[in-house]
């Protein structure tokens, strides 16, 4: 209406009519209300989760989760109330939160270094290099369970959060160096020439311009190391025995599943609460990985 | 090709160190944790079960990865989620995609769908369970299963019933009155062994009614009270059963069917004069539906498939969303201007661009399921464990918790290695053509 005034000798093309918009729209109702159901079912596991883990034990013993919508007032806190009174479960999240952070850390800083390297300096056998860590990038982690049992067992890494943080450490290396030599590569050379010309050394070059520069890469390979090592069960149950992370810690709650519910239900929740608000703020960054990762 | 050597600085050794230095960390820990260990672990397969090598036992353990039934049923069930699931989860990832083209809230949509992504699998399995118990009172799918289920076949009034006294005995799924009636007659259909909570609330005290002339009468009732009460006879405290059929038999045959009122008595009014019987039929002491046993034995592979569909449809829909958004817009427009329907021009022209997106999807998700464990380990109970059973959950059983061979678990690493090195050869060629 307004692109009206400014043009005043306009032919409205039909499709701008307010019935046809009507009609476009109710042309596309299925569509919409398909989505809307797809969309909730999708919901409707991690919903049931939720309300799982605020009822109480006896309510769960004879009702379905659903049961919260006649009897609202079965809700309560003190499932978490009692979890977070829980030492075991204390620790196991102060473990899981070590391990996401200082894998996180430890690949991003070894990555970058080894990305640089790849994309901006020249040494023989540089790229048959990058294509061996490539290669690695499907080795299955089962290929190093149990050497590296045997290994942490003599050097004293067995059932310590670094030794579970090492191992996700070098299983993440290959995608980092992939991604992130990747992202370096195409960085304007320009800028990196006329450093060097200055005289700034490989790694003040390393740290002041391409750390800087490849934040956006930095980002979405950060997001998923702290996603992927939080949620890790495999490793930690191998190497773990009494320091473990969340996942292996509910994992020894499972045999009693329906006795043990109200300790389960809200340790699973807050075990996914963490990685669901960091992927819901970061989730840009999270896609534009996936897709570096997948379809390059 | 990357920065070209500049002419001042370091010489060509200066370069070696700069480029050793940058590389180092990452080439210390792939060595000792990827490379060393696949080595050995390869090695490591060709060993006896115990120490640090065992003794040389040849390719007898990977022999036993296709005798050993807890293994074979590994590689068959892997077998099946190989065929089944990335085919799924590409052909739901690519309609989700084309449809949230057509829409403006397209993000939402898209959230929620992918959000199970940032979710690991363990507590997937944890969440899944949930919905997968088999009472319906307690599973989220049985209990919608048990609505559909009691439109068709609803449950009886009495789920649970006996007679009372010996007069009254079991017939085509149902109780009859052995007694025969002739009009004017009363029947007496007393029953035990009903919980309370099954009288249906509409009950009240249960009363013999008065035999009329031409009628055959009679009463349903719960013949039970606190301190027994005497079988067979109405009493103060005994309850009516209302709402449950009695039919009126002859010869066998049912002639004539009525409900109980809110004291249990029915009414047969104008019967003709002959020898009857009363029955109560089958359909009141129909069970209700117990619902399926979807982590049990039978369904607990398909069931672990579609938590696992869950997951990962929202990782093919942003892959393939991508790929839709890079599309040529003017082939799609031309295809639709030739006159091609909706239909034809997904067909013709939107799959077969995609084609490349697809695979890689297809690809990924190929991998992914050949190394499924968390889903499988957490959703799925110790006690069908055995059934749900896939290679990477079979290595850790083997090579740990209380398994500890690890000769056999070493080759089933191998193996799983072996399946995943043509994808890594597809990889290479794929990131050759890009350096």
């Amino acid at each position: 209406m307004d692109a009206a005034a400014d043009a005043p000798v306009v032919i409205r093309s039909p499709h701008d009519t307010t019935a046809a918009r009507v009609l476009r729209f109710v042309a596309k109702a299925p569509i919409h209300l398909l989505l809307v159901v797809i969309g909730s079912l999708w919901l409707v596991p991690t919903i049931g989760l939720f309300i799982t883990s605020i009822l109480p034990a006896s309510s769960l013993a004879s009702n379905g989760w659903w049961e919260i919508f006649s009897h609202p007032s079965l809700a309560t806190w003190s499932n978490y109330h009692d979890l977070f009174q829980n030492q075991g479960l204390v620790q196991a999240l102060k473990v899981t939160a070590y391990i996401a952070v200082g894998n996180t850390l430890l690949v991003v800083t070894i990555g970058a270094m080894a990305g640089y390297a790849f994309a901006w300096l020249d040494f023989p056998g540089r790229d048959w290099l990058f294509i061996g860590v490539i290669g690695l990038l499907v080795v299955p982690i089962q290929m190093a369970l149990i050497p590296m049992f045997r290994v942490y067992d003599k050097v004293g890494l067995f059932d310590t959060w670094y030794g579970i943080a090492l191992f996700h450490t070098a299983f993440g290396l290959p995608f980092a160096i992939f991604l992130l030599r990747n992202f370096f590569v195409g960085l304007p050379k320009d800028i990196l020439e006329s450093a060097r010309i200055d005289g700034a050394s490989e790694i003040r070059i390393f740290v002041r311009l391409i750390l800087p520069l490849g934040l956006p890469a930095i980002a979405s390979l950060s997001i998923f190391q702290f996603l992927w090592t939080w949620n890790d069960l495999l490793v930690a149950l191998t190497f773990g025995q009494n320091t473990t992370p969340i996942t292996v810690w509910i994992a020894g709650q499972l045999r009693e599943f329906g006795t043990s519910i109200d300790i389960i239900a809200p340790a699973s929740f807050l075990s996914l609460v963490i990685p669901l608000a960091v992927f819901l703020a970061f989730q840009r960054y999270f896609v534009q990985g996936l897709l570096a990762g997948s379809v390059k | 090709m990357a920065a070209p050597p500049p002419d001042s600085g370091p010489g060509r050794f200066g370069k070696y160190a700069v480029g050793a230095l940058f590389l180092a960390p990452a080439i210390f820990m792939l060595s000792v944790w990827m490379v060393y260990p696949a080595v050995y672990t390869i090695i490591r397969s060709f060993f006896g079960p115990q120490g640090f090598m065992g003794t040389w036992v040849g390719i007898d353990n990977y022999k036993s990865l296709f005798t050993t039934s807890t293994l074979t049923t590994a590689i068959k069930n892997n077998a099946i989620w190989v065929a089944v699931v990335p085919a799924f989860v590409t052909a739901v990832g690519l309609i989700f995609a084309v449809l949230t083209e057509r829409v403006s809230w397209a993000v939402a949509f898209k959230t929620a769908v992918f959000l199970p992504m940032a979710i690991s699998a363990f507590a997937t399995g944890v969440t899944w369970r949930i919905m997968y118990q088999q009472d319906p009172n307690l599973g989220a799918i049985n209990a919608l299963g048990k609505t559909i289920h009691s439109v068709f076949s609803p449950a009886g009034v009495l789920a649970s019933a006996a007679p009372s006294t010996a007069n009254v005995v079991p017939n085509h799924g149902g109780l009859i009155l052995k007694t025969p009636l002739h009009p004017g007659g009363v029947a007496l259909l007393g029953l035990t062994a009903i919980p309370p909570d099954q009288v249906p609330s509409s009950a009240k005290q249960a009363v013999t009614p008065p035999a009329k002339a031409g009628d055959i009468v009679g009463t349903v009732w719960r013949d039970f009270k606190p301190g027994g009460g005497v079988p067979g006879k109405v009493e103060k405290g005994e309850l009516g059963i209302p709402g449950v059929t009695v039919e009126l038999d002859q010869n066998g045959k049912t002639v004539n069917r009525t409900k109980t009122n809110s004291d249990g008595s029915f009414d047969f009014s104008g019967v003709k004069a002959g020898t009857y019987q009363t029955a109560v039929g089958a359909s009141t002491f129909a069970k209700p539906w117990g619902g399926y046993s979807w982590l049990g034995p039978g369904l607990i592979t398909p069931a672990l498939m579609i938590a696992y569909i869950w997951i990962w449809a929202g990782f093919a829909m942003v892959v393939i969303a991508a790929g839709l958004s890079a599309m040529p817009r003017d082939v799609l427009e031309a295809a639709r201007t030739d006159g091609a329907s909706e239909w034809q021009t997904f067909r013709r022209v939107t799959v077969p661009l995609l084609a490349p997106v697809l695979s890689v999807v297809f690809v990924t998700m190929i991998i992914n399921v050949l190394k499924v464990f968390d889903i499988v380990y957490a959703l799925a109970p110790e006690s069908t464990q055995q059934n749900a059973n896939v290679i990477a959950l079979a290595m850790y059983y083997t090579a740990f918790q209380g398994g500890g061979n690890f000769g056999v678990g070493s080759a089933i690493a191998v193996f799983l290695f072996l399946l995943v090195i043509p994808v890594l050869l597809l990889n290479i060629r794929r990131f050759r053509r890009e350096i």
